[in-house]
């Protein structure tokens, strides 16, 4: 269990701080136990679904999903045209969709617009094509400032945008989940999708960064 | 309610922080808690406006010292107090790993197709964000209370969270992305190019008459 504690060491915003004795840890799979067990014991769920819950959003579903899609979007235009008339249906050709995604938006990054996605009430994420959220998108700073701060923010993350950039912040307050299409590098002119798709971060598909090469 | 999990426009709270190699989950207990709150909100513990009304009920310094895992379980917790689920009867049918995969590519649809699906707003029209302060569960936030924005896309009729949340219906509507200016937000030292645009249901907004 001790390498699991290791991300605790690491020096930490104050409103961050969520480091825990090993007693506090016990207590909190003490209480995670008395859930399972009542709805094992009320029929509920099986022990085995909850184990296959876990396996699918720890290994299966991640952002090499959405860079499929934005690779295919940078090398076909017609697909790139579904994608943002429609993003679910475009998704769902590629065979991503559902749970958290159920209705999706993509929206373009140009020389002239950038984009980025929040959810500032809780922590809504496009997990079909994402996976599940990094910390820093369910914590607090980023959450109350990219909204009123987006260049601080963006600097942070390294993307010191020009001041003549438009930026659109979409705050994810409903069940619409946004990905953002990053525009593509230059000097990729002659690489296939396969590869331009190892080029597409998550970051760039929330709106923190740029793709690069 | 107005409460601590609505952070947009607060700028107390210091950088971002980001984690290197930052795993799925931490500890064990996290994938249950992940595990089980996916499995119970189509099992009786939903639905998922619901759900996030539990979290937003923490008491608002737990909510600030504790981490997201600590908020679901908690959530979790209110959630089964909410339905009584000790007291309840044993059901029959348990999601099952057979049937997991399925679960998750259909998801859970808000969108209700009704045949006298009618926009109040078109796009383009201008609207403002109602100053409404609801004790319950709302996904109006409250930085985009009494503004002015323009009606940027129809998303179709959406379950409203406001009844949804309470049992008290699904009461579908209009939703919208609504394009708000930085500086209508925040002020004059906005850049008066930058935009936000949130998602609002229709009972959240009234037309803009100039």
């Amino acid at each position: 269990m001790s390498e699991q504690h290791d991300h605790h060491s690491a020096p930490r915003n104050p409103y961050l701080e969520k480091r825990r004795t090993g007693e506090e840890t016990i207590k909190l799979e003490q209480r995670a136990a008395a859930i399972e067990e009542l709805l094992i014991s009320k029929g509920l769920v099986t022990q085995e679904a909850l184990d296959r819950l876990v396996e699918i959003y720890e290994h299966d579903l991640g952002p090499m999903n959405g860079a499929k899609a934005v690779a295919r979007a940078w090398v076909d235009e017609d697909y790139k045209r579904r994608l943002l008339d429609n993003a679910t249906d475009a998704m769902r050709e590629l065979g991503f969709g559902g749970m958290q995604g159920e209705h999706m938006v993509a929206v373009e990054n140009t020389p002239n617009v950038h984009n980025v996605v929040v959810c500032t009430l809780c922590s809504c994420y496009p997990w079909p094509v994402l996976g599940l959220p990094p910390g820093w998108y369910k914590d607090p700073p980023y959450r109350s400032r990219i909204v009123i701060e987006p260049r601080s923010v963006l600097r942070e993350f390294g993307l010191d945008l020009d001041e003549h950039v438009e930026i659109r912040v979409w705050d994810s307050s409903a069940e619409m989940r946004y990905v953002v299409l990053p525009e593509r590098p230059a000097g990729t002119e002659t690489f296939h999708e396969a590869e331009l798709a190892a080029l597409v971060s998550r970051d760039a598909m929330i709106g923190v960064t740029h793709v690069t090469v | 309610m107005n409460g601590i999990h609505d952070l947009g426009g607060l700028t107390c709270f210091g950088p971002v922080e980001r984690e290197v190699d930052e795993p799925k989950f931490h500890e064990e207990w996290e994938r249950r808690v992940f595990a089980l709150t996916l499995a119970s909100l189509g099992g009786g513990l939903g639905p998922v406006d619901a759900f996030r009304h539990a979290v937003e009920r923490m008491d608002p310094v737990q909510y600030l010292k504790t981490s997201y895992y600590e908020h679901w379980l908690e959530a979790l917790e209110t959630r089964v107090a909410d339905r009584d689920l000790v007291a309840a009867a044993v059901g029959d049918e348990p999601l099952t790993p057979d049937v997991v995969n399925a679960v998750i590519a259909q998801g859970v649809d808000p969108i209700r197709d009704t045949e006298s699906f009618a926009p109040r707003f078109a796009v383009g029209d201008a609207v403002r964000a109602k100053n409404r302060n609801p004790s319950g569960h709302t996904r109006l936030p409250r930085y985009a209370r009494g503004r002015r924005g323009k009606i940027a896309m129809i998303h179709g009729n959406h379950v409203y969270p406001d009844t949804y949340a309470h049992d008290q219906g699904e009461n579908a509507q209009p939703l919208y992305s609504v394009k708000f200016s930085a500086r209508e937000l925040w002020g004059e030292e906005a850049p008066g190019h930058d935009h936000l645009f949130i998602d609002l249901w229709e009972s959240y907004l009234e037309p803009v008459t100039t």
